[in-house]
């Protein structure tokens, strides 16, 4: 070594290559020839298909609910007029057709406190006022009976509120009582602990089917005589102790990560259990498990498609409801399941990215 | 003669069948510094992680600041109150702020309404000479920060007692000496410390006694002018002359 002192190399900028479409282009699509090989098949198959898709569901696609003009294009065009024509009786079952303001009312409140749970700087206690108000309103506005409104059993409930009220419901419930059987599951206590593992072994270990064909068919059977419990209550709580099974697994999986050095950190200084869990280690837990959690609400969501095996006519009973009923517009079912797959997808990815979303504004504290 | 604000009597613990303290006797003065060493397995660690019960003696009676170790909840926390802790891997909650951490406990724990705890935590910062680093999140900060905010936050409880688990052991050399200035400044307040450290020179300067353990058992305690000069025990003077050959 002959240098004496220290000279430190000036930052310069990132060569020009790395920049600019083209040498996008030609890092991500065609960085060597497996690679462009891929991009022109992937092209070349896009390029086939698409003109075939728009041609059969846009070009000879039929708009109006004329059922000769549908019957005519049949096989070469699609016939969205199926939806016109049903839509009221796809998204809101066998709710009475004069009364479906009020589901779709209901529906649209449901939706304002769940934009503002997504937005951050609304994130305070009238957040959870906000839900307790809309829930007894939504419930008011359905089942009627004050306010001058005529009842309508729960049974007639269906389409899109009955979606949106077993999985949005669903989820709020099966979430606490998930992260509270996942601590169960590893509490020193035997007898929390050996409950907890009975209720997601055995409620992990049968399909959802059967809990609903139980929640629906066989409870009652059990009940003393007279006492009568809804069926739409019986089959929420089915699909709610259903969902948290498997989300305690996943907040379980991510107790499991939390390095022990934190609970001991936290009772060095004297927190208390339900302090270290609420303060330290769920915050941290949940975290790293967002897009479980996600998933298995996005689940959740799906599921609920099969409450129509118990009679309860969700959006996919009621699609089968309003097609199967009617002579006419049956043939026509492939439309409406993409109607309705659009309505879940919708769903689905609000979800995906609001997951993204929540991931982003909790790794703040990741960033160096 | 001040007070024992320490006190271990017959003190046994088992791991299983590993019988990993044997028969402990200690008593800590109030004000006391004392240094741990000891090969590792040799149950330092745990020694003093029984004080605050972060480990859980089967026989025997440990007494700190007045208060018997038991498994009465209450009696774990009211000692918890007066015993602050650092560990070797800091511990500090990553998903908190530097500040936050620091407030955690006294809000929580302490009852202590937040701007109180706020300007708590910020002389205690301060004290640890990080105070700019406040709103900053642990992983964004060195190792040896990290340490120094570990302190502080043990300290922002006023603690009575301290206790040091290999406080540097996890450092690179560079920051050890930031995390032993830190520390000296402690020991000359006159709270007590009990120190698990291989930090021969810190021993040297601050310690009021160094005990050294090996299979469980507390073979020699003296000062450390004594300790380090003239160790009674062959099995200490195998020790010493392993860590302070190089």
């Amino acid at each position: 070594m002959t240098a004496d002192t220290f000279q430190p190399v000036p930052s310069r900028a990132a060569p020009v290559k790395m920049r600019g479409t083209v040498a996008w282009l030609r890092r991500n699509l065609f960085g060597d020839w497996m690679s462009s090989i891929a991009t022109v098949i992937i092209v070349g198959v896009f390029l086939y298909v698409l003109p075939e898709v728009i041609d059969w569901a846009v070009v000879h696609a039929v708009w109006k609910p004329d059922n000769d003009a549908c019957r005519e294009a049949a096989g070469v065009g699609a016939c969205w007029g199926v939806i016109v024509e049903q839509y009221r009786l796809i998204i809101f079952g066998r709710y009475p057709f004069d009364q479906q303001w009020r589901p779709l009312i209901a529906t649209l409140l449901m939706v304002v406190p769940l934009v503002a749970s997504c937005t951050r700087p609304l994130w305070s206690k009238w957040l959870v006022v906000a839900w307790v108000v809309v829930i007894a309103a939504f419930f008011t506005l359905m089942k009627g009976g004050v306010l001058g409104l005529v009842p309508v059993e729960t049974s007639r409930w269906g389409g899109l509120p009955l979606t949106m009220l077993l999985s949005v419901l669903g989820i709020a419930c099966a979430f606490p009582l998930s992260v509270l059987v996942a601590l169960g599951r590893r509490s020193h206590l035997p007898a929390i602990r050996s409950l907890c593992i009975v209720y997601v072994e055995l409620i992990r270990g049968v399909p959802l089917i059967s809990v609903l064909f139980m929640a629906s068919f066989m409870f009652p059977l059990f009940m003393p005589a007279g006492t009568q419990v809804d069926v739409l209550l019986r089959v929420f709580v089915g699909i709610t102790l259903f969902a948290a099974a498997y989300l305690a697994e996943v907040v379980r999986g991510g107790l499991q990560a939390i390095p022990k050095g934190q609970v001991e950190a936290a009772a060095s200084l004297g927190l208390s259990y339900w302090q270290t869990q609420r303060k330290i280690v769920l915050p941290q837990a949940l975290k790293l498990v967002v897009p479980s959690i996600m998933n298995s609400f996005i689940s959740t969501f799906k599921d609920t498609s099969l409450v129509t095996i118990v009679s309860l006519y969700d959006l996919t009973g009621a699609l089968a409801l309003a097609l199967g009923g009617d002579a006419n517009w049956r043939q026509f079912y492939l439309e409406g399941y993409f109607f309705i797959a659009a309505i879940y997808w919708t769903g689905c990815f609000a979800m995906s990215r609001y997951s993204q979303w929540i991931e982003r504004q909790l790794n703040r504290s990741n960033v160096r | 003669m001040s007070e024992n604000i320490i006190s271990f009597e017959k003190v046994n613990k088992w791991y299983g069948e590993f019988h990993v303290l044997r028969d402990i006797d200690l008593q800590v003065k109030k004000g006391e510094r004392i240094v741990i060493c000891g090969p590792s397995g040799s149950g330092k660690s745990t020694m003093i992680r029984c004080i605050n019960r972060l480990e859980e003696h089967q026989q025997g009676q440990i007494v700190v600041a007045g208060i018997e170790l038991t498994a009465d909840l209450k009696n774990i926390e009211a000692i918890r109150r007066e015993v602050g802790m650092v560990f070797q891997q800091f511990n500090l909650f990553p998903h908190l702020t530097v500040l936050e951490n620091l407030t955690l406990a006294p809000m929580w724990v302490g009852k202590i309404p937040k701007a109180e705890a706020e300007e708590r935590a910020m002389t205690q910062l301060k004290r640890v000479r990080i105070a700019e680093q406040a709103k900053k999140y642990p992983l964004q900060l060195s190792g040896g920060q990290q340490q120094r905010v570990a302190i502080a936050r043990a300290l922002c409880l006023t603690p009575k007692i301290m206790l040091f688990d290999e406080p540097t052991s996890a450092l690179d050399p560079e920051m050890i000496k930031e995390v032993l200035d830190v520390m000296i400044e402690l020991a000359q307040m006159g709270i007590t410390m009990l120190c698990v450290t291989h930090e021969m020179g810190f021993a040297k300067s601050v310690a009021d006694r160094v005990i050294f353990m090996d299979q469980g058992q507390i073979i020699e305690q003296n000062t450390p002018t004594e300790f380090f000069n003239n160790p009674k025990s062959e099995r200490t003077r195998d020790f010493l002359s392993k860590i302070l050959a190089h």
